[in-house]
């Protein structure tokens, strides 16, 4: 129950990202939605993973090694969202500092004025 | 898995949602850049609720806080372009 | 007018796939194949207790070498297209132009008291980062918050970029080299056995994972500060 809650969560949070990329005209807000969208994205992959009635892949005292595989939940896909979370911010400071070239060169943020690319 | 832990998972979720449309709707950009690092907040509870410590942990650290002051060290960088 | 309707009639679809991706979800019972042969096997053959950690740094060790080749993309390319900013500021600092306040007694204080602190936490987290969760990411966005404090308290402190550089460049060397001194020694490209392993739980254990992460996070900690300090010296673009 709380995958599905967990899941349709992050299904609303790439659509509302994906809306606010498509809609904004200001590129700044372009980037603040596609990092709503990139957070949506990991609850959806994380929310895979969840076995009901398990716990955290990370053995101790409460999960001995003699009955580690049935008491943990499937530590893949958090291992991929470690990378994913990593590169994400990555990529949008990549985007800012885009952003900022662009503000240099026209002195405004608005992206229907950048139109030297189009036909 | 108790009733406890879905209460609050439900309330992260639809508290989440509402940040994501204040963040997407909002006119003035700094209130959005706010909402989207609460966003990444409460999703790092949820993972914590959804048994995946690393996660939640990597998230806090980086989510709602490298990238928020990212955005804003831009931000005071580019007066006059952020009301278009 | 139709430009949104369109948005809207696309988001609808994509809607609609995810709604009934979510209706016919169940989630499973047990673990996959894979992730049994984690469970059963890994504490073992790798010695970490974290299986997180076992499964990044050993198990799916090129996917991390992958994942900081990118990062360190992403922080030389910032790097890049911002150095054109960062000399025009330098000569117009001196100037004073753009000189900022100085920070209040409260903050000052408070980044005295704390940077320290924040520093070894980071350096806790990775160096625990085989037996709780933690590890080298975590660790080292950490100590980029240790310098993202100094640098929201003092502006004007210059950084050495040559030092940051430096560190990152000699982390990034030790990890591809330990990686290829498990070819040599042991089974293969980032095998952790060319330390001996230990037993399970201790803090000198898990062979050569704890040093590997300890050079992820070092790499990691100094390509998120390099981002922030070429960020913060940037000049206010001409508007």
């Amino acid at each position: 129950m709380i995958a599905h809650i967990a899941m349709a969560a992050g299904f609303s949070l790439i659509l509302i990202g994906l809306y606010g990329a498509l809609t904004n005209r200001n590129i700044l807000r372009m980037i603040v939605a596609f990092t709503l969208a990139n957070t949506g994205v990991n609850l959806v992959l994380i929310s895979v993973g969840y076995i009901s009635g398990r716990t955290a892949p990370i053995l101790d005292s409460s999960v001995p090694l003699a009955d580690a595989s049935a008491r943990i939940i499937d530590p893949i896909p958090q291992a991929l969202v470690l990378t994913a979370i990593v590169i994400g911010v990555g990529v949008t400071a990549l985007m800012l500092a885009y952003a900022y070239k662009l503000h240099e060169s026209k002195g405004t943020l608005d992206i229907t004025k950048f139109q030297d690319l189009k036909w | 898995m108790t009733n406890l832990t879905l209460a609050m998972s439900l309330l992260l979720a639809l508290a989440m949602v509402a940040a994501a449309i204040v963040a997407v709707q909002r006119k003035s950009l700094p209130v959005a850049i706010l909402a989207a690092g609460l966003v990444s907040l409460l999703a790092s509870v949820q993972f914590l609720l959804l048994a995946a410590p690393d996660v939640a942990m990597t998230e806090a650290a980086i989510g709602s806080g490298l990238t928020t002051f990212l955005f804003f060290f831009v931000l005071a960088r580019v007066r006059g372009g952020q009301d278009d | 007018m139709i430009k949104r309707a369109s948005v809207l009639l696309l988001l609808l679809g994509l809607g609609a796939v995810f709604a009934s991706l979510l209706l016919d979800y169940v989630p499973s019972t047990e673990l996959s194949l894979t992730a049994t042969y984690y469970a059963e096997r890994g504490a073992q053959e790798t010695g970490a207790t974290n299986l997180i950690t076992a499964i990044l740094v050993t198990y799916r060790g090129l996917d991390t070498l992958g994942e900081v080749t990118v990062l360190f993309l992403a922080a030389a390319i910032v790097g890049l297209v911002l150095s054109r900013g960062r000399q025009a500021g330098e000569t117009g600092d001196a100037g004073g132009a753009t000189a900022a306040p100085p920070a209040g007694e409260l903050l000052s204080t408070g980044k005295d008291l704390l940077v320290p602190l924040i520093l070894l936490l980071g350096v806790y987290v990775i160096a625990n980062g085989h037996l709780t969760p933690g590890g080298g990411f975590q660790g080292g966005a950490i100590l980029a918050s240790a310098i993202l404090l100094i640098l929201l308290t003092d502006p004007m402190r210059r950084f050495s970029h040559r030092l940051i550089a430096a560190l990152e460049s000699v982390s990034g060397l030790v990890f591809v080299g330990m990686g290829v001194l498990g070819i040599f020694l042991a089974g293969g490209f980032l095998d952790n056995r060319i330390l001996p392993l230990g037993t399970l739980g201790e803090l000198f254990s898990a062979g050569a994972i704890p040093v590997i992460y300890a050079f992820v996070g070092l790499k990691v900690g100094a390509e998120f500060s390099s981002m922030l300090v070429n960020l913060s010296e940037t000049r206010e673009s001409r508007s």
